[in-house]
């Protein structure tokens, strides 16, 4: 393989049933810097069906130049399908970069793109940057349950290539100015036998509601010093904004605040989300036994003396019936 | 509560039924590998432990030792898979160890025996299909006239009296049971008429091991939980295991287990291999429960307040060992039993 | 039918710390564990054997005392079990670690592969594909059921928002996910048939593999630098008006992109 053949960033959009889906923003606005940097062209790949309009808004998002691929067998994905039409898009383009969304359908994909051309592919990674000196892609994920950060190169192959789970880099502002049709690479392919393989007998989609602690990212706990059920109507909406769960310590469930499965600690659940937000919670052992390989433990106590802010990575030191729900207004305000 | 559902699960991996043959759909292993399952389980849960003891090694271990080929055809497998709960009726208001003191009568009464009497402190006996239950066919010869029954729970006349509330294992389901003219098929009795006393001593014999294992596994599952706490807690600015006195005390505890572990070993060892082991196992279940006792007692101090609150397993673990030291025969009796055989 | 299920033997991170002064993850004393995606692929590969018949052979590619994960699937009630294992394997990336299992499965007689979605200690989900890709299989990622006819196999596939459920024809690839079934434990029966069951052992000779895609020779990607992130202490203190402080909070959030 001579890289040097190779150039060019490419990201892969993905559609689901013909909806283009956020990540693919997200990893053109990572791929704008990371293409810039390196001076060379940043191509968004569409597979689909009927999709011109969505081709134009992936230049609106900074895509230089779009390959759009229409076949109806391209309208629902499958592995094979999707695959096929990647592998001979790479060996004729040749592209030094790919990136991919991390989501149910990048991490099916991806893989069997990249063992089908022999290339390296680095999975959900949290940074991406270019070497200095070689311009080659530096991938850097957490491995180990998150205990441990690896920064991987694929430096002999080409394309190197990423996944990205969503939400870790932003999409850039839309920008209609960038759109221009003749920018736009619209392309049949063929495909072989294997496509039919598999067959999609019914796709059904349905909210997942996980009320399991122990699987939440978000989760929002109360103590002692919430003071009343009542209070916890304060939590249970920044939580909801956050996009999580609520959860107490013994004390509130001894009071009957909360439902009894909703303890954390060490008669209660050990929970490790991604941020704890522990709220009037002093921090008793048993209480931390439950909570403190959170990833980010945000803890709100008045007291600045409390053994939770020991095993805190922000604390912040105030009432908490002042804090919280201006932690909501703020956080609803940024969603909108 | 006891965990029923549990239990069964430990019946469909097999533990239940772990010394006994496949041909009994059990799991083919040796008493000691029966033996170590004791321990690991009463690790967590000593309730649990003695409730597996007493159907393995009393209630199965009678009927694989001593039941007629068809007896263990009909009842081990559903033993074994957990499909039926075993119990172990011996003891009796007014006859604990002494067995000769045994009021419950079996009268013959053509193809039938007629059971009547009561027993007590009988573990599983509340949730329990299966028992083996001893009874006087001939009072006037004392322990030469009581015999062993396997009864099921469906037998006209048998009903389950007081469920006790107990110090510790408080979720092992133990109580009495009563027996107003229960009918049991002449083909029930175990052995012959008259063999009873031999059949009870033999297998609390076995029991005791499995007793041994129990508190064996209390003080080692107390004693892990205390080294995660010392690793945890914190006073004067450092874990508190990073204290030579506090150290030092969990050498002892260690040392202490490890003898028990030794002997309980080795009883179970000398069953393997079909040596005598009524010595052994009294020396087993004589150390092991004194070793528990003491451990769980220092672990709760390990604990400070923490350990007298029943967040923390080690008060109820303490809670759990006291028994150990007295069912299944009192250490008393054990050091009557080790003792005869020395000054015989 | 044979299946075959591809299995790793993974330290069980729940338990890896971090040595607060060194900064590295600290391994000793840490227990292996099968990893528990591997567990769904075996316990759904012996719930076929149960309904249709079938010989489970488990399969892992790691050092010599991975042995003791595929004695634990043999006493979960695997048939036959294979380690393969040799220092060219050394070094391997999930490419190269495809290729190698695939070279080994390739050996066997197979309807059904099946594989955890992902190991605990990586997370990358890559193996599963690239075998797949390397036997020139169809293949069905996060697998949350399955149906067999005898013939076509129904698969339920999870997805961010629901699921699609999917038609495959064998021989075919699985990647399993821990809401497809509730893995058994082992049976004490089986414990003791463990004990005795050779584990079949395989190196780099008797696999069908190119050499060159064996180890960090076949590895296209390179670990350039490992780090541990910066360990818990006290973090920032802000006291502050509650609308300073609730903004700290969201710039922070922001910053490690949870939000």
């Amino acid at each position: 393989m001579n890289i040097n053949e190779y150039n060019g960033v490419w990201v892969y959009a993905e559609q689901r049933d013909g909806e283009l889906q956020k990540i693919g923003l997200e990893l053109l606005g990572k791929a704008r810097e990371i293409a810039d940097g390196i001076n060379e062209e940043l191509t968004a790949v569409l597979l689909g069906n009927n999709m011109d309009d969505t081709a134009k808004e992936l230049l609106a998002y900074g895509a230089d130049k779009v390959i759009y691929v229409e076949d109806e067998k391209l309208t629902h994905f499958t592995t094979d399908a999707f695959t096929e039409a990647i592998c001979s898009l790479v060996e004729s383009e040749k592209p030094g970069m790919m990136l991919v969304g991390a989501t149910y359908l990048g991490r099916d994909l991806g893989p069997r793109i990249a063992a089908r051309i022999g290339t390296g592919l680095t999975a959900d990674c949290t940074a991406l940057a270019t070497e200095e000196e070689t311009g080659h892609l530096m991938m850097t994920r957490p491995a180990f349950g998150g205990n441990l950060m690896a920064t991987i190169m694929c430096t002999e192959h080409r394309p190197q290539m990423a996944t990205v789970r969503p939400g870790v880099f932003d999409m850039i502002a839309k920008d209609e100015s960038r759109v221009d049709a003749s920018k736009i690479d619209k392309r049949t392919t063929t495909f072989s036998d294997t496509v039919d393989r598999i067959k999609v007998i019914e796709v059904v989609k349905e909210l997942k509601d996980t009320v399991d602690l122990t699987e939440a990212e978000f989760i929002v706990s109360g103590g002692r010093g919430v003071g009343s059920a009542e209070n916890f109507k304060q939590l249970e909406e920044l939580a909801h904004a956050l996009g999580g769960t609520v959860s107490g310590s013994r004390a509130t469930i001894d009071n009957g605040w909360l439902a009894h499965d909703l303890q954390v600690g060490q008669t209660g659940k050990t929970v490790r989300p991604l941020v704890y937000v522990a709220c009037g919670i002093s921090g008793a052992i048993q209480h931390l036994a439950g909570m403190q390989d959170s990833d980010y433990i945000i803890a709100i106590n008045k007291d600045a003396d409390a053994p939770i802010h020991g095993v805190a990575d922000l604390s912040l030191v105030g009432d908490l019936n002042k804090l919280v729900p201006e932690f909501t207004a703020q956080l609803r305000a940024m969603n909108k | 509560m006891f965990p029923i559902d549990q239990y069964k699960k430990m019946g469909e991996i097999g533990l239940l039924g772990l010394p006994f043959g496949t041909e009994y759909e059990g799991a083919g292993g040796d008493y000691l590998s029966y033996i170590l399952a004791v321990e690991e389980i009463s690790k967590v849960d000593a309730s649990v432990g003695i409730s597996y003891s007493v159907q393995t090694s009393l209630n199965m271990s009678a009927i694989s030792t001593y039941g007629s080929e068809d007896q263990k055809k009909k009842y081990l497998p559903d033993l074994c898979t957990g499909r039926k709960i075993g119990s172990f009726g011996l003891t009796e208001p007014g006859a604990g160890t002494d067995a000769a003191g045994v009021r419950t009568v079996a009268v013959k009464d053509g193809d039938n025996y007629i059971l009547n009497g009561q027993k007590c402190f009988i573990t599983n006996s509340p949730i329990a299909d299966t028992f083996v239950i001893f009874a006087m066919t001939d009072r006037s010869k004392g322990t030469k006239g009581l015999s062993a029954f396997i009864v099921e729970k469906a037998f006209p006349g048998i009903s389950i009296g007081k469920i006790e509330d107990k110090m510790g294992i408080r979720s092992a389901q133990v109580g009495e049971i009563i027996m107003e003219d229960c009918v049991v098929p002449a083909e029930n009795l175990m052995g012959k008429e008259g063999k009873g006393f031999g059949i009870a001593m033999k297998t609390l014999d076995g029991g005791r091991i499995g007793v041994a294992a129990q508190a064996l596994g209390i003080a080692e599952g107390a004693m892990d939980h205390t080294i995660a706490y010392m690793k945890e807690r914190k006073q004067f600015g450092r874990a508190i295991h990073k204290f030579q006195y506090l150290q030092f005390r969990m050498a002892d505890m260690k040392a202490k287990i490890e003898q028990a572990r030794y002997l309980v070993y080795k009883a179970a060892m000398d069953k393997n291999n079909g040596k005598p082991y009524a010595e052994s196992a009294a020396l087993a279940k004589m150390v092991a429960s004194d070793c528990a006792m003491e451990v769980t007692t220092n672990c709760v101090q390990m604990h400070g307040g923490y350990g007298f609150i029943k967040d923390y397993p080690v008060e109820r673990m303490m809670r759990d060992s006291k028994i150990t030291q007295i069912y299944e025969g009192t250490n008393e009796v054990m050091r009557m039993v080790i003792s005869g055989n020395m000054f015989r | 039918m044979n299946i075959v299920v591809c299995v790793k033997q993974v330290p069980d991170t729940n338990e890896v710390k971090i040595d607060p002064v060194k900064g590295t993850l600290i391994r000793d004393g840490v227990p292996s564990i099968i990893n528990p995606d591997d567990k769904n692929a075996i316990e759904e590969a012996l719930r076929l054997k149960d309904k249709h018949g079938a010989n489970v052979t488990v399969i892992t590619m790691g050092p010599p005392q991975a042995e003791v994960a595929l004695k634990e699937a043999i006493a979960m009630g695997a048939d036959d079990a294979i380690l393969i294992s040799d220092r060219a394997f050394a070094g391997s990336d999930t490419l190269a670690t495809s290729r190698t299992l695939a070279g080994a499965i390739t050996k066997l007689d197979f309807d059904i592969v099946m594989a955890g979605r992902q190991a605990i200690d990586g997370d990358t989900a890559q193996v599963g594909p690239g075998i797949a890709e390397s036997l020139n299989l169809p293949q069905v990622t996060y697998v949350e059921n399955v149906e067999f006819d005898g013939k076509n196999l129904k698969i339920r596939k999870a997805l961010e928002d629901g699921y699609e459920v999917l038609e495959v024809q064998t021989p075919c690839l699985l990647t399993a996910i821990d809401s497809l079934n509730e893995p058994r434990y082992m049976q004490m029966k089986n414990i003791f048939t463990a004990y005795d069951k050779e584990v079949i052992m395989w190196n780099a000779s008797d696999i069908d593999v190119n050499p060159e895609h064996l180890g960090l020779k076949g590895s296209p990607t390179k670990v350039k630098k490992t780090w541990t992130k910066e360990t818990k202490g006290s973090g920032e203190i802000v006291e502050l008006p509650a609308k300073e402080a609730a903004a700290v909070a969201i710039s922070k959030l922001k910053e490690k992109h949870y939000i």
